[in-house]
């Protein structure tokens, strides 16, 4: 662990000169090629557009909230491609970019968002990537997290040697979350166990409306190491500084060399949710700094200067067109969800209380009903 | 009685900014504190403009920890302040579970009576607005099960502009329930005095058949009912509880024992509620006096559901309705 000076390889320009900081880790770059950088590039912009398409959505009343990712696709896909198929992840609630990459069907987020469920996507099903559920409570998922990584260790997948055995779990909140009692006892159970976790901090500078002054007066990744847990902090608007220190920490994480921590510094472009007002607090001049390191116009510029031309550009743009489309289309034939759905799974076995009310809902609606088939129902209490 | 000119129609949330503005003005040991309650003014704007006027040091922006908040008005209360706390949502307050419970609420017996917690806790429970997980609670049970904690929630703007000032002026710490659905619709408020003492429970409608007892949103639940069981020629009495710890038994108890009926509703779910408790109380002292059982209409015994299917959770005026039905079938 150094004294980490910020991990950039890619300019806000899109020039490759990297930082001193980013030397260590330019050899995990060499396991990526264009293929990649196009699939990054690719990513980013269809969730750039996807959070486009849910704040229309949200805006026409298709769903109560909508949750902003604009601005944090570089640190979200990087880091999200250096995770391998076996390593766990667990989001907060503004990861859509890592929900896309490790294969979710993000219309789920639009469904969690409008109201239909409390969850949209079962962890446990493998085609979703290890991709936990969204946690709306700040802070807490960082112990979950922990202690998944502590069952990984007694299951014997952590360190064997085997690529395709050994496993990390990688957890993602953000400034506003690092002063929650949660996230430092996260940090120190699992210094204590000395478990595989990454912890991936997006300091979007904004805690709702308060700034990140008022969580931290030194930089954050400085949080973690007097708890024993090694840290860096990153560009997280450039992807590939994402991408590079999250696969070399995952791995070492995966071998069994404990937790660590990384900050990437990044920035919410837009408000805080659909519900949020930043006319009232937010700065502009920061804002436009920002905007100015975008990055997805930074890995464009980064790909054109490697020979990549219109042609790809316009392809991916109609490509998350359609991918907004499709969005907009299943959400406008979404179905409300079912009332069971108020009862079931309230426990997993069965409980008596439970069941009695929903059979009493049952009969209460019933009793509305005044079509010929339903007269014999009465409105009625047993 | 106040005069036609001092009645100012508000919404609940800004009589509680007025209320507040008043307190910080009164009393220089007042500090407002929480997230977000500075320059945004409050995600529900309760706190709007009171950092411009009162500055950074009488109305602070917390880093994000509900522990920090209440520990640390804790220990600003130890200091002689009058911290007034803002939680964000109901479904946040858990990560202040321990200081409320283990330290607000018993330190003062543990100090022996040598100092006491003015601390208020205000949270904006309740659903009715469509919001994800955690944003629609009813948490009111667990405080109001913990010795040490007075708990009060308002149903209308008037009260709510007295009773946060009230709440405020109590030496002990009082969870301030906000019924966030509330928040909006305008009320008239009087600037010249306080309707009820902050711990009196209140009989909003006269009816002689069946009394209807709630407190926070549901108090307008019930007044809608009341006006449809009027149309069925059913009278109803409706008393808005305003505390729940302590429950102000004299009207609710000489109600029913005029109407011999009683049906308690809440947006909680039922099992060991506030309306529990009531219930117990009502049959435990009026027993002579009733004609029915005493029912409960409550939010079902499960988590609070997607937005989506709110409307089947919270009990409605139908759905006290069909309790008033089931009361006056005896
Ligand atoms: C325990 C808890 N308290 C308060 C909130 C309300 N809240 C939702 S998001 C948020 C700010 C979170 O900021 P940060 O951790 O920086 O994440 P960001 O939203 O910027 O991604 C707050 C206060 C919450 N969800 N959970
Ligand atoms: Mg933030």
């Amino acid at each position: 662990m150094t004294d980490s000076p910020t991990v950039r390889f890619l300019t806000a320009g899109g020039a490759f000169e990297p930082t001193p900081g980013a030397e260590e880790y330019a050899s995990y770059l060499e396991r990526i090629g264009e293929t990649e950088l196009r699939r990054f590039y690719r990513d980013m912009a269809v969730v750039r557009r996807f959070d486009q398409e849910g704040t229309n959505l949200q805006r026409q009343g298709q769903m109560a909230l909508w949750v902003p990712s604009h601005g944090q696709e570089g640190a979200q896909v990087g880091s999200a491609y250096a995770a391998r198929p076996q390593d766990h992840i667990f989001p907060s609630y503004r990861e859509h970019a890592v929900g896309l990459v490790r294969g979710i069907d993000v219309l789920a987020i639009v469904e969690l968002l409008r109201g239909n469920t409390h969850g949209g996507w079962d962890p446990t099903d493998p085609s979703n990537g290890n991709f936990h559920g969204y946690c709306l409570v700040i802070g807490s998922h960082s112990l979950h997290a922990t202690g998944y990584a502590m069952g990984l260790q007694r299951d014997g997948l952590v360190g064997t040697g085997d690529p395709e055995v050994d496993s990390a779990v990688l957890a993602y909140f953000g400034d506003g979350a690092t002063s929650q009692g949660d996230v430092s006892e996260a940090f120190v159970f699992s210094a204590s166990s000395q478990t595989p976790n990454v912890f991936f901090l997006q300091n979007n500078h904004w805690a709702i409306s308060v700034p990140v002054t008022v969580q931290s007066r030194t930089p954050l990744y400085l949080r973690s190491r007097g708890f024993g847990v090694p840290s860096v902090q990153i560009d997280g608007n450039d992807v590939l500084a994402s991408y590079a220190v999250t696969a070399k920490h995952l791995d070492e994480a995966r071998a069994g060399h404990g937790p660590q921590f990384i900050e990437a510094l990044t920035y919410r472009v837009g408000a805080h949710t659909s519900s949020d007002d930043p006319t009232k607090y937010a700065d502009q001049a920061q804002h436009d700094l920002w905007v100015s390191r975008d990055p997805i116009i930074r890995l464009e510029k980064y790909l054109r200067s490697l020979g990549e031309g219109d042609a790809f550009f316009a392809e991916v743009a109609a490509e998350a067109e359609d991918f907004a489309a499709d969005i907009r289309h299943r959400t406008l034939a979404l179905t409300p969800p079912d009332k069971a759905l108020i009862f079931d799974n309230v426990y997993s076995e069965p409980h008596p209380v439970v069941t009695e009310q929903k059979q009493w809902l049952e009969r209460y609606e019933a009793s509305f009903d005044t079509s010929p088939e339903a007269s014999s129902v009465t409105k009625e209490q047993a | 009685m106040s005069t036609e000119t001092t009645l100012d129609e508000l919404p609940m949330a800004k009589a509680l900014n007025a209320g507040l503005r008043q307190a910080l003005a009164d009393d220089p040991k007042v500090l407002l504190m929480g997230e977000d309650i500075g320059p945004l003014g409050g995600v529900f704007r309760v706190t709007e403009g009171l950092q411009a006027e009162f500055g950074k040091e009488r109305v602070v922006d917390t880093p994000l920890a509900e522990s920090g908040i209440i520990g640390t008005a804790i220990g600003l209360a130890l200091r002689g302040y009058r911290p007034v706390c803002e939680i964000q949502f109901d479904g946040f307050i858990y990560p202040g579970f321990d200081q409320i419970t283990s330290q607000l609420a018993k330190l003062t017996n543990r100090g022996g009576g040598a100092f006491s917690m003015p601390v208020v806790i205000r949270v904006p429970y309740g659903g009715h607005i469509g919001a994800v997980e955690h944003h629609q609670e009813s948490p009111e049970a667990y405080f109001a099960h913990t010795p040490g904690l007075r708990l009060v929630s308002p149903s209308t703007p008037n009260d709510a502009y007295w009773m946060i000032q009230e709440a405020i002026a109590s030496n002990d710490p009082v969870m301030f329930f906000e019924p966030k659905s509330r928040y909006w619709p305008k009320g008239p408020v009087d600037f010249t005095a306080s309707a009820a003492p902050l711990h009196a429970s209140r009989i909003v409608r006269t009816g002689t058949d069946v009394t209807l007892v709630g407190h926070g949103a549901m108090v307008s639940v019930l007044l809608q009912a009341a006006e449809v069981a009027q149309g069925e020629g059913v009278s109803v009495e409706v008393v808005d509880l305003r505390s729940l710890s302590p429950v102000d038994y004299g009207p609710i108890l000489d109600s029913v024992t005029k109407t011999g009926r009683i049906v308690v509703a809440q947006e909680a779910s039922g099992f060991v509620s506030v309306g529990s408790e009531i219930a117990a109380t009502v049959a435990e002292r009026a027993f002579y006096s009733l004609e029915a059982p005493v029912l409960r209409v409550s939010g079902f015994d499960t988590p609070f559901p997607p937005a989506k299917l709110e409307t089947l959770f919270l009990p409605d005026a139908d759905r006290v309705l069909e309790a008033v039905d089931r009361a006056m079938a005896y």
